[in-house]
């Protein structure tokens, strides 16, 4: 469970959330919409850690966990993981050797020993298919030289890896065509347990129809300003968010 | 290959437009450096006693010191004692130049209007203040009342020695102090004139100031001092030019500009150098040797060097910046032509010292004929120097095969959180070029200096207007059919 | 510098008596000429980053113990050697062998030739092609503090093919002070594939120079790697002599702590049509140097020059200092010649993504580090060095105990 009480943040010194509370229960999808600015972004990313961003005041926890008390790896290996808006390009590391250092990290903080070369080879295998990303792509850098689409397979490949229980999608769909946005939807379909958890964030219905929302949130200013069902979704773009704001 | 020596031949007959000396009256003292002439020159000047006491400490220290060796260039033995170090076309003796109404001797005025220098406010490019000096002395300062209503002064060294002593004292020599070199400690015993400028606080200087040099009399050396200071939030952009007649032996010029900018204030200094070159065989020139450096000290301050080099036989300049104040950002653009014999080691040097600084270099090097041309720099980050950038390009193109192009950058790095870039290339007009012109009906010369032309876009665009034309005329003049 | 005078004519009997003639018929010459020069100090433009009489400041015990050399295929001592190597021996050092040995001969270069008391020799016949690389270790070791004076001639001659790798290892807490010289002769269509690695101790200080001289049509790699050491100078002079040759230069540079590392080439295309590459990348953490100057020199009418020269730096901590200093110094117009260098930073967002896989700082930054010297690992033709190597130098990252008996370094 995740429960973000009262969380202002500031980015370059600027103001950007301004008392955010948002609970996400076990098993439960949130949708976060908002207008360009309003801070979506930023709240991903302080709880995924980003260490350019800073929490002036609140506070997030995680399954009982002080999240802001934790380092951005360590948030990872209790189960956060966030699929970029643009993922970065990593060159020189393979995508083999990214992925063994980050598996092997989270057997580590379990306490468990490395994963065996064949075994790991044979997972990759496995999540690889899943997801249906080339095996091409597995011998180059991270990244680098990827296309927007296989950018964003990557990001649910290896979410498939890690076995996270609670996602956050950051405009996932941003550059996607129609094909690829199935395939990246339903991939995190079929990785989903009773127990995972999301943030989708987006400016869209349409991720929506893949990944069906529970409860909608929309972020105006810093602040949510409005929470409900899954029709809020599809009034927000019906009537884009001028309604909203009147009414705030 | 017969085809290309003609060309190279044919550009070393080329001519260099300003090589006409000026009839007039001029006052200069005997050749030699001594105490006394120190002393005749600061008295000749009417400076106070602080002055004087300013120059002959540089002298003396001057006295302990041997001409440095390690630039690329070959500086021929300079008899120090041989060149007079003071002449002043402007004295009033018998035969004065300025005629009994206080108007400015014709023949003087007309040789800056040879040069396309107007003198008088009439003819003035509009939104240009210009600072005449022709050998050693200021010959006049246009629009200087207008200046002075803003608060701006802009006048020659030697005045504001004497109307601003407040000011000479607290800057003159903190930027290039005398013990910086060789040439800056002869320049500080002997500079005879040059420009000041002040910027006050919050003011944009509406025009651009020009100062004009011009070393007319024979056997004598060109000192001049530029102190340009720029106040918090001012901006000025600065140009200055120079030429010198043929003569037959080498004429020294030994300059210092000294620029101080404060917090949130802009300077852009811009230079077409166009200095006698020598002619063909090498024979006479001048020795350009100047030490030119600018001092960010405030945040947020911001310098930009652009220099455009096609004169002197020999040219040995670097004007720097120390980026003290945290944000402060530095440029240097630099387009430096040699021909003939021609040698030149140019560059910059950036000091990151400020917190978040920046500075960008880009040189264009262009040889032919049988000259010299080097980039020299050094981009140096301390270790309280957090966030420095740097990027440098230097680009070589040359046109003959016997020439030299040469790319020594040093960059001494104290910092982990400096990022610095250096990239340098060395190319050649290429024979597809040349024909894709060719055949589309542009001559050779014509297609060299348009590539030339392009090749140096990139720092010509960064000269005011004016200069821009100037400087593209000159490239063209310079190179003339030097590929063939 | 008095107390090498000193030395030398202390031990010059013992020398000429111990010494193969033809190291002896140099030293006269040029003791006289180092007596005159003395250590290089910081105004000599290619030792500015080192300080050379500080390292050979201490008082060092001289080994003169004679070489033992294995059985190895075309290794031999001086004594030994198949040809009358005087035409070669101490005329390497300088762009081309006729000229005289003037006072622009390196002085530590001098010292070494006066000093040295054996030479290993390294010869392939023409057309020959050595089908094992050819191994040279340099072990230091004992309980004294003790200073090495090693002297080696590679001669390929026409059309020969050899790979040769060089491995300076130190034991104990003895401190060591090695002068090394090599000279290589690369007559025309020689191919020679070389690996310099030091793996060494603090307490190592190393000064060494190479001199190449390449005939036409030969293809010359060279490979430094720097993965432990205290003060390291390594000087590399490669003369192209004959057309159509090309030589790649190749450096790999880990140091943290305080370690040292200064390496200094020239590439001097004396003739048309030549082709030279280097690519240089250094790590530097802790309180490191590191330091690389690379001059290209293109004379008047070597024509047809393709030249590349890359050196790239990462400093990795606050106190790591880094100079680099790529220059051209171009005579002939009808030339590519780039050069580029960086100091960067590691890139904060790949650090963070990956964090955001779970994978510690540490660790990050160690896989961002493997990253950026693999680039020029990956440049490296002898594949089983290059695998050792990328093995090697993951374990260095990530402060393991250094190897020692792995296949390629035993």
């Amino acid at each position: 469970m995740l429960e973000i009480k009262n969380l202002h943040a500031t980015v370059g010194g600027k103001e950007i959330l301004k008392g955010v509370n948002l609970t996400i229960n076990d098993g439960e999808i949130h949708a976060l919409m908002g207008t360009n600015g309003a801070g979506k972004s930023t709240l991903s990313n302080v709880i995924v850690g980003n260490p350019a961003y800073e929490v002036t005041e609140g506070s997030i926890t995680f399954d009982g966990q002080d999240l802001l008390a934790m380092s951005a790896d360590e948030r990872a290996n209790a189960g956060i993981f966030m699929s970029f808006q643009m993922p970065v390009e990593i060159p020189g590391v393979s995508m083999t050797n990214f992925m063994k250092a980050a598996v092997n990290a989270r057997r580590k903080a379990r306490g468990e020993e490395p994963m065996k070369a064949a075994e790991f080879i044979k997972l990759m295998k496995e999540k690889r298919q899943l997801v249906e990303i080339d095996q091409k792509l597995m011998s180059r850098s991270v990244n680098e030289g990827f296309s927007g689409g296989e950018k964003k397979r990557n990001e649910i490949f290896q979410m498939a890896m890690l076995e996270p229980t609670f996602c956050i999608l950051d405009e996932t769909d941003s550059g996607l065509d129609v094909d690829a946005l199935r395939i990246v939807a339903t991939g995190f379909n079929k990785l989903r347990t009773e127990k995972t958890s999301a943030m989708v964030i987006t400016h869209y219905q349409r991720l929506l129809d893949y990944i069906k929302p529970d409860i909608v949130h929309v972020l105006i200013d810093g602040k949510i300003v409005m929470t409900g069902g899954p029709d809020l979704a599809q009034k927000i773009e019906d009537e884009g968010f001028d309604w909203i704001k009147n009414n705030a | 290959m017969a085809e290309k020596n003609e060309y190279v031949r044919q550009v070393a007959e080329q001519k260099y437009e300003h090589g006409f000396t000026t009839d007039v009256y001029t006052d200069i003292i005997p050749v030699g450096l001594t105490e006394d002439v120190v002393r005749l020159i600061s008295q000749k000047k009417g400076e106070p006693e602080w002055m004087l006491e300013f120059r002959l400490k540089a002298f003396r220290y001057w006295q302990t010191l041997k001409q440095p060796t390690w630039a690329h260039v070959n500086v021929p033995e300079i008899d120090y004692q041989a060149i007079s170090y003071y002449a002043d076309p402007m004295a009033k003796k018998k035969n004065a130049n300025l005629t009994e109404d206080g108007k400015i001797d014709p023949e003087l005025e007309k040789t800056f209007d040879k040069l396309g220098i107007p003198l008088e406010e009439r003819l003035a490019l509009s939104g240009v203040a210009v600072d005449a000096i022709m050998d050693s002395v200021s010959v006049k300062t246009t629009y200087k009342d207008k200046l002075k209503e803003m608060g701006i002064i802009f006048m020659s060294i030697g005045e504001a020695i004497k109307e601003h002593p407040d000011l000479i004292k607290e800057y003159l020599g903190s930027v290039v102090p005398y013990r910086d070199n060789f040439f800056a400690a002869l320049n500080s015993a002997v500079f005879s004139d040059g420009s000041f400028v002040y910027i006050p606080k919050g003011v944009r200087c509406p025009m651009e100031l020009s100062s004009y040099f011009r070393i007319n009399a024979a056997g004598t050396g060109q000192f001049e001092r530029t102190l340009i200071i720029a106040d918090d939030d001012s901006y000025v952009s600065y140009l200055e030019g120079c030429t010198a007649p043929m003569r037959d032996e080498n004429q020294l010029h030994a300059a210092i500009v000294e620029i101080i900018v404060k917090d949130r204030a802009e300077v852009k200094y811009s230079t077409v150098q166009n200095w006698y070159p020598g002619d063909e065989n090498g024979k006479g020139g001048v020795l350009n040797l100047v030490t030119k450096r600018g001092d960010l000290r405030g945040e947020s301050s911001k310098l930009s060097w652009t220099q455009v080099e096609t004169g002197s036989a020999i040219t040995w300049k670097y004007p720097s910046c120390v980026l003290r104040g945290d944000n402060s950002v530095a440029e240097f653009y630099s387009v430096a032509v040699t021909n003939n014999y021609q040698e030149a080691d140019t560059g910059t040097k950036m000091i990151h010292m400020g917190r978040n600084t920046k500075s960008t270099i880009i040189s264009k090097g262009i040889s032919a004929g049988h000259s010299q041309n080097s980039y020299r720099g050094l981009v140096r980050a301390t270790s309280k120097a957090h966030g420095a950038r740097n990027y440098s390009s230097c680009d070589s193109l040359l046109l003959g095969s016997q020439c030299g192009a040469h790319t020594f950058p040093y960059m001494d790095i104290r910092n982990n959180t400096a990022v610095v870039e250096h990239e340098a290339t060395t190319s050649k007009i290429s024979e597809a070029q040349l024909l894709y012109c060719n055949q589309r009906g542009i001559s050779t010369e014509d297609a060299v200096g348009l590539i030339v032309n392009g090749y140096a876009k990139e720092v010509l665009q960064k000269l005011p207007m004016e200069f821009a034309v100037e400087a593209q005329k000159l490239l063209s003049v310079s190179l003339e059919g030097s590929v063939g | 510098m008095t107390q090498y005078i000193e030395l030398y004519n202390e031990i010059l009997p013992l020398l000429q008596k111990q010494s193969h003639p033809v190291l002896n018929a140099q030293r006269e010459e040029t003791m006289a000429l180092f007596a005159q020069q003395g250590f290089p100090d910081k105004s000599v433009e290619r030792y500015r980053y080192t300080d050379v009489a500080a390292s050979f400041a201490p008082n060092y015990g001289l080994s003169l113990a004679p070489l033992t050399i294995k059985d190895v295929p075309y290794v031999y001592a001086i004594k030994d050697a198949p040809i009358d190597v005087s035409p070669y021996y101490n005329k390497v050092n300088r762009p081309n062998p006729s000229l005289p040995l003037r006072e622009e001969v390196d002085s530590l270069t001098l010292l070494n030739t006066a000093l040295a008391h054996d030479a290993v020799v390294i010869y392939v016949p023409k057309g020959e092609k050595a089908k094992q690389p050819i191994r040279i270790e340099n072990t230091l070791n004992g309980e004294q503090d003790t200073m090495v004076v090693r002297r080696v001639l590679i001669i390929m001659e026409e059309l020969a093919e050899a790979t040769i790798f060089f491995v300076d290892h130190a034991n104990g807490g003895s401190s060591y002070l090695t002068s090394q010289v090599i000279e290589v002769v690369a007559k025309d269509g020689a191919q020679l594939d070389m690996y310099e690695m030091e793996e060494t101790t603090e307490k190592c200080h190393r000064y060494s120079n190479l001199y190449i001289q390449v005939g036409r049509n030969a293809n010359i790699r060279h490979n430094g790697v720097t993965l432990s050491n205290g003060v390291t100078r390594n000087g590399i002079d490669v003369y192209l002599q004959g057309e159509c040759s090309e030589v790649t230069l190749n450096g790999a540079v880990i140091a943290d702590r305080k370690q040292h590392v200064d390496v200094n080439t020239l590439i001097d295309h004396q003739v048309p049509q030549c082709v030279s590459n280097e690519l240089y990348k250094y790590v530097a953490d802790d309180q490191a140097v590191g330091a690389f100057a690379g001059r290209i020199l293109v004379r008047e009418g070597a024509q047809q020059t393709i030249s590349h020269e890359t050196n790239n730096n990462m400093c990795a901590s606050e106190e790591a200092r880094i100079y680099t200093q790529p220059m051209l110094e171009i005579y002939a117009d009808d030339v590519k010649c780039a050069h580029g260098s960086t100091v960067g930073v590691m890139d904060e967002a790949a650090l963070f993504y990956m964090q955001q896989r779970g994978i510690p700082l540490e660790e990050a930054r160690t896989l961002l580090k493997n990253a950026f010297i693999s680039q020029v690992i990956d440049e490296m033709k002898w594949e089983s060095f290059r695998d050792r190597l990328h093995i090697l130098v993951d374990k260095r990252l990530s402060k393991e105990e250094r190897c020692g008996s792995c296949k390629i370094c035993k």
